[in-house]
Order: C-alpha cells, then sequence, then structure tokens
C-alpha cells in the first residue's frame, strides 16, 4: 500500500471547525464502503461505527450519535481517513463536530478531560501547572537551554518543548537529553520559556474550537515577536498543528520534528554515536508523526545510525501502525475508553513489539514513554521490553545521560 | 422560585500566596483569582434546581479579581442574570464585610435561596453563608450536597454532610441560606466559543453596596509553614530512598 | 466579663465524639493563665448521661429538650445563644465540624461576636490569647490577636489531644434560661443517611496506602494496590480522588469521609490540605511522598521524600516484597 498524502494540506484545503450541520454537505461523497469501520481500531466499541455515524447525520439523526459513546471513542489514529477512498475529513472533522455538540448541549463531560481543558485555558497546559514553571526542566539539563526573550537576537533554531516535554517529569528527561545532543551538534537554539503555551491539537480535536482559537491567536502573537529561521517540535500532534493547521490561521512557520531535524544532521551526528544499543531495536510509528506527515524514513535513519543496531519491524507497521490510543485528547479518557473497551490499545501494541525479538520498543512522541511502560506492566513485559524514546537512544549511544 | 448565588474570587493556588511587607496580610500583587470552587458547585446546584423546578438564578460577586469573566460563565450555563457589587473598596474584604455588603444588597424576601460555598479558602473569620444569614434572620444549613424542592415550595430538603460517610437529611422553611459543599454532578463545562459568545451578547449588571461596623480581626502576623517542618526529608535516588523507607518500615515491624 | 472559657460539645449517636475532649483539654490548659473557669454547653435530648465524662469542665451548661435530639443549626443556635449571654466566657471554643461551622458563623453574626475558623492552635501570650488559624489550603497560617470581646473560635479536628480532656473532675450542671419559638425553628431533622456498606472499613485497617491528586488518573491506583497488598493493607484516598470516582467514597480520608489512625499512613501525591489532615493526622507513622517541597502535608509526615511518586512507588513495592520473601 503506497503513502497517501495527508489530508489537510495548504494545497489541499479542508474545512476547520465543521458544525455538526456542516457535515451532510461535507459527507455528501461518502459511498458507505465501510472502509473507516473496518479499518477502526476502536470500531467493536462505539454504538455507532464512523460509517454508520456518518450515514446517520446525513440523514439528520444528530440527537441520537450525539449522545451515543460514539463521539469520545476516536483517537484519532488516522487510518480512516487515510483509506477512505472520498478522502473524507473523519477524525479531523465529523468527530471535532460530534464532540462540540456535545459540549454545546451542555451534557456531563468526563471530569480528566474538562480539567484538562479549564487548566488548558487557566495555564496553557493541562496538568493545570503554573506557566512560570514551565521551564524548570532546564535548570538540570547540564547544558544551557537559553531562553529566546533572553537571548534577544535571531536564533537558528526556536524549539517549541510543548507541554508534556515541559511538565511531566518522564518527558522532561527526554527533553533534557535532546538539549545535550543540540549542544552536542553546536545548534544555535533556544526556548519560549514561560511564555510558551500548548499549541492546541488536543483541544481542536476534542471540538473545543473556542479554546484552540484562543491558543493559536495568542501563539502566533508571541512566536510573531521573535525571530527565528525554523521550529523544532519532539510532539507529533503540535508538529502536526504546526504544519498543517497554523498557516490556515494566519501562523505560517517553518516547523520541523526532531526526526526530520536530526535526520538532516546525520553526517554530523553519526560521527558521535559510539555505543551499541542493548538489545534490538523495534520502531513504533506514531500516527502523528506517520501516517498524517508521512515521516516513516527519518526516524529508522536515525535508529540505523547508531552502531550496531539491529531493527526488527513489527507485524503492523508504517501506514498500518496500532495507535497507542491516546490522539485527539483520549489521553483523558482512558477511563471512559477502558469501561467500554475489552483490551486497551496500548496493550496491543506492546504484545505486537514483544512478539518480535526486540528489547527495545523506540518511540518518538511524549505520550508513548508512559502509555508503552504502563502496557509493559500491564502484559507482564517488564523482563523483555523497555521503551525509550529514540532521543535517549541518541544520547545513550553519545554518551550524553 | 428565585434563587441567588453568592461568588466569590479567591487566590489561586496553583500561582501561589506571598505574604506583604507588613507581615500581616497577603500581598495582593502576588495574586492570580479564581472563582472560589464551592460557590461553582453552589451555582451548579442552583442550576439543576432551576432545570428540575422552573426556578430563576441570579448570580451576585463583588468586584474583584476576575469576577466579571465568572458571572459572564455563569450566564453562559444558564443563569438568568448577574450582577457586580461596587464596593468602593481597595482590598478584597473579609467575610462580615462581605457579609454585610450581600446582606445590603439582597432583599431577603426577593430571594426563596441563597446559595454560596459552604466555606472559602480565605475565610479566617468564618463564612460567608452564615453570617448572611444571621445579618438576614434567615435559617442556615451548611455542608449541603443535595437540595429537593417540596410540592408546597415553602420548603426544601437537603442532605448536610456529616464524617465516616454519614448525611442527615433536613427540612428547611424557605426563605434560607445553604452552605453548599459539593453540587449533586461536577460543574457543567461551558466551551470557550459559548463564553465569548456570551461576553458579546449579554450584560452584567451592576449595583453598589456599603458596610458599616465591621470591626476586623487583628492578624499578628502571617507566615508559611516551614518547608518540611515536622517531617524527616529522605534523600537520595529512587532506590536509594525506597531501601530507607523500607527500614524504617522494617524497625517499626510494619513487614510480615 | 469572667475569663472563662465556653466548650461547645458535640455527640453522635449518642457518644460525645473525640473533638469536644480536644477542646476540653485545651481549655483547660488555658484557663489558669485567663485566670477562669472551663464550662462546656451540651445540647441534646437525654444526654445526662454524658454529663459524667465531662469532669474537664468546672460547670456544664445544659439544655436537655426533645427539639435538641439531633443537631439543627437553628434551635442550637437560639439555645446557645442564650447559653453564651449567660456564662459571658472570654472564648466560646467549637469544633470546625458539621456541627461547629454551622454555629460559628450564624452566632457571630446574631450576636455581633468576633469568630475564627480553622484554629490549629492556641496559646497565652503577652497577657492575652493568640489563635492560629491555617488558611490557603494550608499554605499560610496567620496569628489572630483575640480582643476583650467574646470571641468564637472554630477549631479544627485533631489538633489537641483528647486525652487531655477525658479527666474525671467535679462538675456542676447548670440550667440556663433559653427558649425555643416556634418561629425560629425552621430548620427539622428528618433522618440520617448512612454511608452505603463497603467492601472495607478503612478506619479498622493498620496500613493504609493513601493516593491523592498526583496519582493523575485511575489507570495508577493499581500501583498503590500493589504496595497495599505487599504491606497487608488497603488502599484510601483524598477527597478529589473519590470525586473523580477512582475509588469508592468508603475510601475517602478527611473532612467529610473517615478519619483513620493507623500504624502507617503513606500519603502518595497528595498535598496536604487541612480537610484532609484532619482525618489521618492521628496516624502512628506518616510517610509522604510529594513533587512539591512545599507540600503542607510534609508538616504532618513524620517522613518525607520529594520526588516524583511513579520513580519510587515500583521500587518500593519490590524492596518490601524481596523483604518478606
Amino acid at each position: 500500500m503506497g503513502t497517501l498524502q495527508p489530508q489537510i494540506t495548504p494545497e489541499k484545503p479542508g474545512v476547520i471547525f465543521p458544525e455538526i450541520a456542516q457535515i451532510p454537505e461535507l459527507f455528501r461523497t461518502c459511498i458507505q464502503c465501510g472502509v473507516c469501520s473496518g479499518s477502526c481500531p476502536m470500531g467493536e466499541v462505539m454504538d455507532f461505527t464512523p460509517r454508520k455515524a456518518a450515514k446517520m447525520i446525513a440523514d439528520g439523526r444528530f440527537e441520537e450519535v450525539v449522545s451515543s459513546n460514539t463521539p469520545w471513542l476516536c483517537v484519532a489514529c488516522h487510518t480512516c481517513q487515510v483509506r477512505c477512498p472520498s478522502q473524507l475529513l473523519i477524525p479531523d472533522g465529523l468527530f471535532p463536530a460530534l464532540r462540540s455538540a456535545v459540549m454545546a448541549e451542555g451534557k456531563p463531560m468526563e471530569q480528566d478531560l474538562q480539567k484538562a481543558l479549564q487548566n488548558t485555558y487557566l495555564y496553557g497546559n493541562p496538568m493545570g501547572q503554573s506557566p512560570r514553571k514551565r521551564a524548570e526542566w532546564t535548570a538540570t539539563a547540564g547544558v544551557p537551554v537559553p531562553i529566546i526573550s533572553q537571548v534577544k537576537r535571531p536564533v537558528e533554531v526556536l524549539w517549541v518543548v510543548e507541554c508534556y516535554p515541559s511538565y511531566e517529569p518522564r518527558n522532561q528527561e527526554i527533553s533534557r537529553k535532546l538539549a545535550r545532543i543540540l549542544n552536542a551538534l553546536g545548534v544555535d537554539f533556544a526556548v519560549l520559556g514561560h511564555e510558551e503555551r500548548c499549541i492546541g491539537d488536543c483541544e481542536w480535536l476534542a471540538g473545543e474550537r473556542g479554546l484552540f482559537e484562543m491558543l493559536i491567536e495568542r501563539n502566533i502573537e508571541i512566536l510573531g515577536k521573535y525571530r527565528f529561521k525554523e521550529i523544532l517540535i519532539t510532539d507529533p500532534h503540535a508538529y502536526r498543528t504546526l504544519l498543517n493547521i497554523y498557516p490556515r490561521l494566519g501562523g505560517t512557520f517553518r516547523v520541523k520534528h526532531y526526526v526530520q531535524f536530526l535526520a538532516e544532521r546525520a553526517g554530523q551526528l553519526k560521527p558521535l554515536l559510539k555505543k551499541k544499543p542493548s538489545a534490538a531495536v523495534t520502531y513504533h510509528d506514531s500516527c502523528c508523526l506517520g501516517r498524517k506527515t508521512g515521516h516513516y524514513d527519518e526516524p529508522r535513519a536515525l535508529l540505523q545510525a547508531i552502531p550496531g543496531v539491529n531493527l526488527v519491524e513489527m507485524i503492523q507497521n508504517r501506514e498500518s501502525a496500532l495507535c497507542c490510543g491516546g490522539g485527539a485528547s483520549t489521553i483523558y479518557l482512558d477511563r471512559y475508553i477502558q469501561d467500554r473497551a475489552k483490551d486497551r490499545l496500548a496493550d496491543r501494541r506492546v504484545q505486537q513489539a514483544a512478539a518480535t525479538e526486540a528489547g527495545i520498543l523506540a518511540v518518538a512522541c511524549p505520550y508513548e514513554p508512559s502509555r508503552f511502560e504502563d502496557a509493559v506492566k500491564i502484559t507482564g513485559n517488564e523482563e523483555k521490553l523497555v521503551v525509550r524514546d529514540i532521543i535517549e537512544l541518541l544520547a545513550e549511544s553519545m554518551g550524553l545521560e | 422560585m428565585n434563587i441567588a448565588v453568592l461568588a466569590k474570587q479567591v487566590p489561586d493556588l496553583v500561582e501561589g500566596v506571598e505574604i506583604d511587607a507588613s507581615g500581616k496580610a497577603v500581598d495582593p500583587t502576588s495574586i492570580r483569582y479564581i472563582l472560589s470552587e464551592p460557590d461553582d458547585h453552589a451555582l451548579e446546584e442552583a442550576l439543576l434546581l432551576k432545570e428540575r423546578s422552573q426556578a430563576r438564578v441570579e448570580v451576585f460577586s463583588l468586584e474583584t479579581g476576575e469576577a466579571r469573566e465568572a458571572l459572564f460563565t455563569a450566564l453562559a450555563k444558564g443563569a438568568d442574570r448577574a450582577v457586580t457589587v461596587q464596593t468602593g473598596q481597595e482590598s478584597v474584604p473579609d467575610s462580615h464585610t462581605t457579609a454585610k455588603l450581600f446582606a445590603s444588597v439582597l432583599h431577603a424576601s426577593a430571594f426563596d435561596l441563597i446559595f454560596t460555598g459552604v466555606r472559602a479558602i480565605d475565610d479566617l473569620d468564618g463564612s460567608l453563608g452564615g453570617l448572611l444569614a444571621g445579618y438576614l434572620g434567615l435559617p442556615y444549613v451548611g455542608l449541603v450536597r443535595k437540595v429537593e424542592t417540596s410540592s408546597d415550595g415553602g420548603t426544601v430538603v437537603v442532605e448536610k454532610e456529616y464524617p465516616g460517610g454519614y448525611a442527615a437529611e433536613l427540612e428547611v422553611r424557605l426563605p434560607a441560606v445553604l452552605g453548599v459543599q459539593a453540587a449533586e454532578q461536577p460543574p457543567r463545562y461551558v466551551p470557550v466559543s459559548r463564553l465569548r459568545q456570551v461576553m458579546k451578547a449579554a450584560k452584567v449588571e451592576e449595583e453598589t453596596a456599603t458596610a458599616e461596623g465591621v470591626e476586623p480581626l487583628a492578624v499578628g502576623r502571617m507566615y508559611k509553614p516551614e518547608e518540611g517542618k515536622g517531617a524527616t526529608m529522605l534523600s537520595g535516588g529512587p532506590d536509594e530512598v525506597a531501601r530507607q523507607i523500607a527500614d524504617i518500615l522494617s524497625e517499626r515491624h510494619l513487614l510480615r | 466579663m469572667a475569663n472563662n472559657i465556653l466548650v461547645v460539645a458535640e455527640h453522635f449517636q449518642g457518644h460525645l465524639t473525640d473533638i469536644t475532649f480536644e477542646l476540653l483539654g485545651k481549655a483547660r490548659e488555658l484557663a489558669p493563665a485567663l485566670g477562669g473557669q472551663v464550662g462546656v454547653a451540651l445540647l441534646g435530648h437525654d444526654v445526662g448521661g454524658l454529663v459524667s465524662e465531662l469532669g474537664a469542665a468546672a460547670v456544664v451548661y445544659a439544655a436537655d429538650r426533645p427539639e435538641l435530639r439531633e443537631f439543627t443549626p437553628d434551635a442550637y443556635a437560639a439555645v446557645l445563644g442564650s447559653a453564651i449571654g449567660h456564662a459571658s466566657p472570654r472564648v466560646v471554643l467549637l469544633g470546625s465540624t458539621s456541627v461547629g461551622l454551622d454555629l460559628l458563623s450564624l452566632l457571630s453574626a446574631r450576636l455581633n461576636l468576633p469568630c475564627i475558623d480553622n484554629c490549629t492552635a492556641i496559646k497565652f501570650q503577652d497577657g492575652g490569647l493568640v489563635a492560629t488559624s491555617q488558611i490557603y489550603g494550608g499554605k499560610l497560617f496567620a496569628e489572630v490577636l483575640l480582643t476583650q470581646r467574646t470571641t468564637l473560635v472554630a477549631v479544627a479536628p485533631g489538633m489537641f489531644p483528647a486525652e487531655a480532656g477525658k479527666v474525671s473532675g467535679k462538675t456542676q450542671v447548670v440550667q440556663f434560661p433559653h427558649e425555643l419559638r416556634p418561629p425560629e425553628m425552621r430548620t427539622s431533622f428528618r433522618r440520617w443517611i448512612e454511608p452505603p456498606p463497603g467492601d472495607v472499613d478503612i478506619t479498622k485497617v493498620p496500613v493504609l496506602v493513601a493516593v491523592g491528586r498526583g496519582i493523575q488518573s485511575a489507570d495508577n491506583v493499581p500501583q498503590a494496590e500493589a504496595l497495599a497488598e505487599a504491606l497487608g493493607g488497603a488502599v484510601c484516598g483524598s477527597r478529589p480522588v473519590i470525586d473523580q470516582a477512582w475509588l469508592p467514597k468508603t475510601r475517602q480520608v478527611g473532612k467529610s469521609g473517615m478519619t483513620v489512625k493507623s500504624k502507617l499512613y503513606l500519603a502518595l501525591g497528595i498535598s496536604g490540605a487541612p480537610e484532609h489532615v484532619e482525618g489521618m493526622r492521628g496516624a502512628e507513622l506518616i510517610v509522604a511522598i510529594n513533587q512539591d517541597p512545599q507540600a503542607p502535608i510534609f508538616s504532618v509526615a513524620h517522613y518525607g521524600v520529594v520526588t516524583d511518586l511513579f520513580d519510587i512507588l515500583p521500587l518500593l513495592t519490590a524492596e518490601i516484597k524481596t523483604r518478606q520473601g
């Protein structure tokens, strides 16, 4: 199966923030083939599968779909969207519209998600931590991490750290290691520090249009204050949103995910990679980096650059990779989903990793380390498998821990 | 049935609270304000009553902190009227002053029920609900977690929380003041777009109030608890600390 | 006005509750410096049998009538108001409880007397009384200087030792004039609602592993359960954890939950707000793990660690399992 182009690009404008009433028109070309339902990892659990939901909405049966469990079970893996013969906006259009309708009706929401949205509104991050603490992780990075407002000159690279890599302890460690790698490569970079706020991927896909607009307005304003050549980002969700959505709302920036950025510097990086990994490695293609933006080769190139690496593939890889189950704000709906699903997507994915000969599950997305580490414990694979971000593997190989 | 909800702005603990130069009060410049959480529950319970029994809900707040945004949010949630009360005071008044200010604004007979959060994090001199009831000569019940109207409309039945998971069911004759601990469901969410809509379309009314004759408490000093005071702090890497804790448990014969 | 202290007794299902003795003990300690005596107001019905337990007080102001069988704010405030008028104390000590909280503010307004809530300490200093209150979720303390007027002070449960109030002594019972006029009695008690039968009575479990917001999600509770199991104990939680339904209500520790006095209380990701601390400060050994070095829990814990609880939790569970073989 070839690589299909991502749905929303500056060249192929879709509709952002459709209202539920616009869905019948947007889905006029739905041929009810059912590829979406068949591909959907959550399809069996939904009251109405994507295909059914699209048909019911087209028939005006909004209320039934809005009150079902369907709106909250889409993890935005995009398996449906890349396969849909009519290239319809399912996780990017239908589901945010459904969620927005639920919220507009004032129906009770899952408290974890409500808190995450309220926290983002108040503090610019879903964890509810003070914005003033957003750069605290830099204090123990071991190398200087300049704050752009203090640097007072244009920089080559503005590193937008994002919420999880700034506040979540497991990810803060990864941020520190990336800082050391950038330092070793002599990259001229800076971070926004406490001016940084959530890029807004979760909020958009959760159907919180107003909150997303508020974030994007503010972020475009803040980014506009500074001069830099490109944005570096480690969070694939934010990467995709900055790449595809921000330009359509007035914020066009050159943005790269770290796998691209470091792969471009492979020549510089390779001589610094000295140590062999402790076990064979298998790589998990996260949805935003894979199906949504097509970066399958760069992460593999980076892993292949590590001396002595043995890279093996899981049964579902590249376009067919299995989602960890946290996209589109469903990272805040774990309880809701778990009460309804037979098993967790993350558990299934870890079983696939364990079935290879790999001892290391490599990832490139901030959601993955905790989700997969939990899954490793739950599936009893603690002796067999560890989870490492590619940054961690590179840093280890470079002796930068 | 007419319900008044009294909402207060309090310091946001996520951002922290600092003591001012005098050492006797909180430094107002160090504070970011948010709605007191029990007041959010009071509003939610009032809105639930409105949905169940065609009540009218009016929300009042002193003009401090982010009161206007909280009032617009209340309107977006379904409140019928929102009022900000100008006090002409520089600083955030204490509970007694606040109660007298509201007493002058609210005419007891205009409302069957007055809801407010049972307490707020900055209540040094008692809580608004009980004080207001005392000044207005109305009955009061605090730590309320459920309110039901009765068929005759002259009373309500409330559940009042006690320790150990117990609750007392009480019947209260109206008009009355209730101090809400928790609503029957978590406070509802207002999408930002709806809030913005309401901010453009709706109005927050203004009233003024004065309060006299309140002698403030004499605060000698304010201070922060010493960090870790009382606890012997353990340090070291996670393995090391886990071992230390296990050692302590072992010494106390807590390991089987 | 004499320099007497008046304690407001509380009882539940026929027994005086601990707060009564905590307040009596403190009152006994303060009375000599003030040069006054300790009085206690006992309101209820058929509560004469409780008088013998109030030996710590010199005087019992008793009001025994059917309308006072169960606590209702109106009736109790009316009678207590009369008691205060009659006893004319320097200080009235109440519990910051379901009973005391309602009375504190109602009486302060009705009788035009100053009041202080959330008191954690009272001492006699420089010729006067100083009450320390904990505010802002436990992040700040305020020392209030009491004036010469009768002041109502609500004390957080568990701050003072109950044992100090359980002494025998000669107590005089005083009937004081009070009236309950029907128009004043606008609240009536209908019934008690019992807590749902639970799987575990955490007040009887010697080892408790407590989780707060820091546990982050229901998914992580099993990690705490694993530790509890290794120690032969049970998991409990602070109010936010119960509100989010990560644990059932029967596992709630704190103000409207249970009060526990376990042998071990391991507080994981619990900030230590007063409403929670109230329910567990009596535990024999409190070990707290929290990422915030300024978390109030460290003031009440015996041992503390500032770290990410998810770093420690699995290691601690493993270490304990290893040692127990």
